[in-house]
């Protein structure tokens, strides 16, 4: 590590009083991202809690890992099967391949690349603008952003998106804690409604892109499971595939027992808020049940079929698992008051499986959910602390007679 | 009252500052934000923004004019309905004229030539300006005022057109600039009324940042 530490010091004098000084920000926060810088506060309370900004990001990142990699392998295994070209039988074996991991790697990093350079550029741009230093909150934007996205997204939209997401969904708010939206998600809604054709249908979540002297598989089709329910109110996946994550879908989405892993690894940290995880599955339960109950006086049989699935059903299919783990727990945009967060959980699971029921255009909803319950959450924590205020008050009448 | 009152030039300073005023520090809706519904809903393409612009350029410097020349006789207390007459009459007479004249234009705009009639910047400035002000000066306000509206709204629908259409004015840039030979595709996005709303705040920004006397003090 010492060659790297020289590095720094050598560049030191020039980007705080040099040439580079723009790049100042950068500097700094590559700096403090490989070593523990050795100013501390000088004045003023001390938060004597080692876990800072960049500690609870690399946290989140270290959850989503296992995800990330499975979406990696399960790329891959994708492509291959489409095209007919898995040759051993035993599903491990066929999965956990390093033809199916390359191909996966070559699609995804640069993703991750380009969206890393976009968000970050943006950020660097106005840290050097308002004179602050680069805040951490873009590390786990810009590894969800990529995660959320179908595989075959291409760069210069992964860019715009990011671009646009932390431009007019961060930095027009005051920069990393101040965003009402959660950028990721931001970047992703703008990808959908922008450019529609590349973010839904049957066509893109797995990639199909034929070799010479390659074909498809007879009966070949590319949608999701959700897809599938929205349109013949039946899926040709078990739930037991989409629990393990081996189903097509956006990249990080898929595998909901590694998600469950990061969401186990986050609650432990006291990183994630497990009430909001446990709320949005309560909501998700409720709207479920409740469709169940009214399946049986539904005419169309796409309906019936959609409405009458188990609940279990609803979280192991779709980003239901994703986005309540690493979105709807982002401390910025959740809502902050305890009782808060859970009305905030309990509504992005049941309006996230009411819009994915519903509405045919949306097959998932969860993103939908998740951004419009952010729009709620401060009028959630206002009415949670008008209530609190009341009913001290009343104790204290009580107190005093 | 203003007997030993010099007379005043057709463009001296403060008149043309009534021209100027609103495409800057005034404007009616990056400062004031005024007609903001109509700026979202018919700024996809150029060319009804413009129609718009003209149209509102046209009613608002008649309506002030016509009712500062009534100011003096309107009773105070019925004066918004005189306004509302005056207003509804000249919106109808530019109704017909772009039915007879640019009929396609017409039919995208629909309802909102109609709404001129209740677009707020034009009763605003009538309260506001006309109510009290000479007839030469209220056809500047008007004028200067459309004008800045007009703007706002020719350059929201310039970047709309441009980025969700791919075309300017009907004429295919993009497709002349073979840009989607190399993969590119029109945002979608840009055609949906958030992404007005957007745009009218990336300006309000810009404005902003490059004005400083508009930042507030808090």
């Amino acid at each position: 590590m010492k060659f790297i530490q020289n590095i720094f010091d050598a560049s030191r004098p020039a980007v705080t009083s040099g040439k580079l000084k723009p790049l100042y920000p950068l500097h700094n926060a590559l700096e403090t991202m490989m070593f523990v810088p050795d100013h501390n506060a000088k004045s003023g309370a001390h938060v004597r809690d080692a876990i800072d900004l960049k500690r609870t990001m690399i946290t989140v990142i270290f959850a989503l890992i296992p995800a990330l990699i499975f979406g990696i392998y399960n790329s891959g295994y994708q492509h291959y099967k489409a095209l007919g070209l898995l040759n051993n039988d035993i599903g491990w074996l066929q999965f956990f391949t390093l033809e199916n991991f390359l191909f996966g790697a070559l699609k995804i990093i640069p993703m991750i690349i380009v969206t890393y350079i976009a968000g970050l550029g943006v950020e660097i741009y106005f840290a050097y603008r308002n004179k602050h230093a680069v805040n951490e909150g873009f590390l786990v934007s810009g590894l969800l952003i990529p995660m959320t996205m179908p595989i075959d997204m291409p760069l210069w939209m992964i860019a715009i998106s990011t671009i646009f997401a932390v431009l007019i969904g961060k930095e027009v708010f005051g920069g990393t804690g101040m965003n009402i939206l959660n950028p990721a998600l931001t970047a992703r809604a703008f990808a959908f409604f922008a450019y529609p054709s590349f973010m839904s249908g049957d066509k893109v979540w797995i990639n199909t892109t034929l070799g010479p002297g390659e074909a498809l598989v007879d009966g070949y089709s590319g949608a999701t499971a959700l897809g599938q329910y929205a349109t013949t109110g039946s899926t040709t996946f078990s739930a037991w595939d989409a629990f393990l994550g081996i189903i097509p879908g956006s990249i990080g989405e898929t595998s909901t027992i590694l998600i469950l892993l990061g969401g186990i690894y986050l609650i432990a940290t006291g990183i994630g808020s497990w009430k909001i995880m446990f709320s949005s599955l309560l909501g998700a339960i409720t709207i479920s049940l409740i469709f169940n109950a009214v399946a049986p006086s539904m005419i169309s049989p796409e309906q019936q079929g959609f409405l009458s699935i188990p609940f279990y059903f609803h979280l192991v299919f779709g980003s239901w698992a994703f986005s309540t783990v690493f979105m709807a727990t982002d401390p910025v945009s959740a809502a902050h008051t305890e009782r808060g967060k859970w009305i905030y959980g309990f509504f992005i699971g049941f309006l996230g499986i009411m819009i994915r029921v519903f509405n045919p255009a949306y097959p998932e909803g969860m993103m939908l959910a998740i951004l419009f319950m952010n729009v709620m959450a401060p009028l959630i924590d206002h009415y949670v602390v008008e209530g609190n205020i009341k009913r001290r008050l009343k104790r204290l009448k009580l107190s005093v007679k | 009252m203003e007997t030993n009152k010099t007379k005043e030039a057709l463009f001296s300073k403060k008149n043309r500052k009534l021209l100027s005023d609103p495409m800057n520090i005034n404007n009616p809706i990056t400062v004031q934000v005024l007609g903001i519904c109509s700026a979202l809903a018919i700024t996809v393409k150029l060319k009804p923004a413009v129609v718009m612009s003209l149209s509102v350029i046209v009613v608002m410097a008649l309506a002030n004019v016509i009712t500062s020349l009534m100011r003096n006789m309107i009773p105070n207390r019925i004066r918004i309905i005189v306004q509302l007459v005056v207003v509804a009459t000249l919106v109808i007479l530019v109704d017909q004229v772009l039915k007879a004249f640019v009929y396609d234009v017409s039919k995208q705009l629909s309802v909102f030539v109609g709404l001129i009639i209740t677009n707020c910047i034009i009763m605003g400035r009538i309260e506001a300006f006309s109510l009290g002000n000479t007839p030469w000066k209220s056809f500047l306000d008007g004028i200067g005022n459309g004008a800045s509206y007009g703007l706002i709204l020719i350059v929201v629908s310039f970047f709309r057109e441009l980025f969700g259409n791919g075309t300017l004015y009907d004429y295919p840039v993009m497709e002349k600039l073979g840009l989607y030979e190399l993969g590119y595709h029109n945002n979608g996005m840009m055609l949906l009324p958030p992404m007005a709303l957007i745009v009218v705040a990336v300006i309000i920004w810009w404005q902003r940042s490059k004005t400083p006397s508009l930042i507030e003090k808090d």
